[in-house]
């Protein structure tokens, strides 16, 4: 009944017997964010398709789980959507690991609305007060008088965590709000109903009217430069930079190759230039 | 030669060794007890989903007790400190369920009693298995249909398609009582008027009605809804999705009252109506309780539908009948929630989603019994 999700390929013995020379093995263990996950396992299935001598399992436990990981040595990867703490990295620091940061990707989410939506801007105070319940009529930011039809993520995905986190501060969304279950369904009821705002990672917008927050358009450039504020860097962390010419520095390198830059923006996040 | 024959069979029977009729013996009770197996496993079944579910769901009341989970509305699971509030999803659970009642029971009793006792034979062979299809169609279709068609369809028509609907369940409906009425209240005249009598009260009938739903109509007419994906929506398709469990139950049930009791009725003088109304009905009505029953059981469980249709809120509305909000069910929830709900970091978070599955499996469990007892305790007043 464990909900984790385990990517595991093991290699078939023939198969590595077959060109045992050029054939790299190896091991790597990924624990922590549910953001980060479908960038990890893309990686790993890309990695081992290559590589079938090579085995790596990804667990999605939370970005906490991902720190807690690397500081006990139980994972050779922690990937976090939020940087560790210093609480965490003093912990790390006792123990004797010594952590090294990764941005392997940025995370931007847009704020759709109806095409026929006047309203082109809006501040993240303003989002915040639409979220919570306080604004409830378009009006009230210079649109038509509509009431607003609040729609989220389902709590479980990784957009909604990153909204709460970064909108939301700790206050609570309206009983109002409606939860779809995909990107797409946010699409779909936001391109079909007059009063509606959702939000959407960055490669979902196509068809709908994206809005300015604090007067930044979401663009790949403008969540790099971090000037649009509804983004964040991704994490993965080592204990200390991984040595030149294993298997787990190759891997960790995948988000600089081409390759891994286009997995990155299948998966729907912006890639470091 | 002669073991051929058919005839000769049992005397060849009687001839078997006692070995054989050993062999025979055992035999028989090996296919005895295999049955017996099988049918057992069904009934295992139950009971091992009734303990699984219980076991995972415990665990949530010795971790937050009853009072937040049975009086709470404020459903929050993963912020921090998470809320687990479920009064607002009963509620959605209920309103919805409630609405597909109002949709499918009146339709689909009126259907079975057209079915049974008003189309002829021929009709009635086709617009059956019609009604039986929509039984088949996958729920996510109609899922589909309810998020892609209905949901932008009532918010851009709103109100005209809110008068639609209005027409569509009211005027057969408005029609049935009219023809039964005018029967009943022409029934006290004296004999000569008693034709014109009809035609006369049915017309006047008629009319009231069709000004009385002409009103409703242009009311609702006037209503803008913000939000397609609402309780309305829901409860339309959930009780298109419970009308052919409703129709081919009741229909069975009207079937079963049986041609003896009708002839009987019309022998002592009784029109169609009163015949159908107070001889015909009143025979079948545990079966078509407890073809309501089903059709409450179908609605109260499907998932996919309500968690495409319904909006997902977790609010009781206010007014709280107010069907144009959205609400959001325990199957839904259930649904939405399971993916990451690790039982390894938000273990109550986990096992909340089983005390709903207990208490959503407690509800059909009761509604079975519910039906079983109607059933049993007319069978004993008719026997």
């Amino acid at each position: 009944m464990k909900v984790k999700r385990w990517i595991t390929v093991c290699a078939l013995a023939a198969a590595m017997a077959m060109n045992a020379g050029a054939e790299k093995k190896g091991n790597i263990v990924m624990d922590g964010s549910t953001t980060v996950g479908p960038i990890a396992k893309a990686f790993a299935e890309y990695y081992m398709g290559k590589y079938p001598g090579v085995n790596i399992s990804v667990s999605e436990s939370g970005s906490g789980n991902g720190a807690k990981s690397i500081i006990n040595g139980t994972a050779d990867i922690g990937n976090m959507s939020c940087a560790m703490k210093d609480s965490e990295l003093e912990a790390a620091k006792s123990k004797g690991v010594k952590v090294m940061e990764h941005i392997v990707a940025m995370d931007g989410i847009a704020i759709v609305v109806h095409p026929g939506n006047p309203v082109a801007a809006l501040t993240v105070e303003q989002l915040r007060k639409i979220y919570t319940g306080e604004i409830g009529n378009w009006s009230q930011l210079g649109g038509p008088n509509k009431p607003v039809v609040v729609i989220s993520r389902d709590t479980n995905s990784g957009t909604y965590e990153t909204f709460e986190t970064l909108v939301m501060h700790s206050e609570r969304m309206t009983d109002k709000t409606e939860y779809v279950g995909s990107n797409g369904a946010i699409r779909q009821r936001v391109m079909t109903t007059d009063g509606a705002i959702g939000y959407v990672g960055l490669a979902f917008t196509h068809g709908l009217k994206v809005v300015d927050i604090d007067g930044v358009t979401p663009t790949p450039e403008s969540v790099l430069d971090k000037s649009y504020p509804i983004g964040r860097p991704l994490y993965m962390y080592t204990n200390g930079e991984p040595a030149e010419g294993t298997v787990l520095a190759e891997f960790l390198g995948l988000y600089k190759t081409s390759d891994g830059k286009k997995i990155i923006e299948e998966q729907g996040f912006i890639p470091m230039p | 030669m002669n073991a051929d024959v058919p005839g000769n069979r049992p005397q060849h029977g009687l001839q078997l060794s006692k070995r054989a009729r050993r062999l025979r013996r055992l035999g028989s009770l090996a296919g005895q007890g295999f049955l017996l197996l099988i049918t057992s496993l069904s009934s295992l079944a139950v009971l091992f989903i009734f303990i699984f579910i219980a076991k995972d769901a415990i665990p949530f009341f010795t971790l937050r007790g009853f009072a937040e989970f049975f009086t709470s509305t404020r459903w929050y699971p993963s912020s921090q400190p998470p809320e687990f509030g479920v009064l607002s999803i009963f509620f959605g659970s209920g309103i919805v369920t409630l609405g597909a009642i109002i949709v499918s029971v009146p339709l689909g009793i009126s259907a079975a009693v057209c079915l049974s006792d008003v189309l002829p034979f021929h009709l009635r062979q086709m617009v059956k298995p019609v009604i039986e299809m929509l039984a088949a169609i996958p729920s996510v279709a109609y899922g589909f249909f309810a998020l892609v068609v209905l949901a932008p369809m009532m918010q851009e028509k709103g109100g005209s398609v809110l008068a639609v609907l209005a027409w569509c369940i009211g005027a057969p409906a408005a029609v049935l009582v009219v023809l039964v009425l005018s029967e009943v209240l022409s029934g006290g005249m004296p004999v000569r008027f008693r034709g014109a009598g009809r035609y006369g009260v049915g017309a006047a009938l008629l009319g009231l009605a069709g000004w009385g739903l002409w009103r409703a109509s242009a009311f609702l007419n006037a209503i803008v809804i913000p939000s397609g994906t609402n309780a309305l929506n829901a409860s339309v398709i959930l009780g298109i999705m419970a009308l052919p469990t409703v129709v081919s139950v009741s229909e069975d049930a009207l079937q079963a009252a049986g041609r003896d009791l009708r002839m009987a009725s019309y022998a002592l003088g009784a029109t169609r109506a009163e015949t159908i109304l107070r001889v015909v009905i009143p025979a079948a009505i545990s079966g078509i309780t407890s073809a309501v029953i089903l059709g409450i059981m179908r609605a109260i469980g499907e998932t996919m539908v309500v968690w495409m249709a319904s909006g997902n809120a977790a609010q009781i509305p206010t007014p709280w009948f107010d069907f144009l909000q959205p609400v959001r069910t325990l199957t839904a929830t259930i649904a939405g929630d399971m993916g990451e709900a690790d039982h390894v970091t938000g273990s109550a978070r986990y096992h909340v989603l089983f005390a709903m599955a207990l208490c959503l499996l407690a509800f059909s469990f009761a509604c079975n019994l519910a039906s079983e007892m109607v059933v049993r305790r007319t069978k004993r007043r008719a026997g």
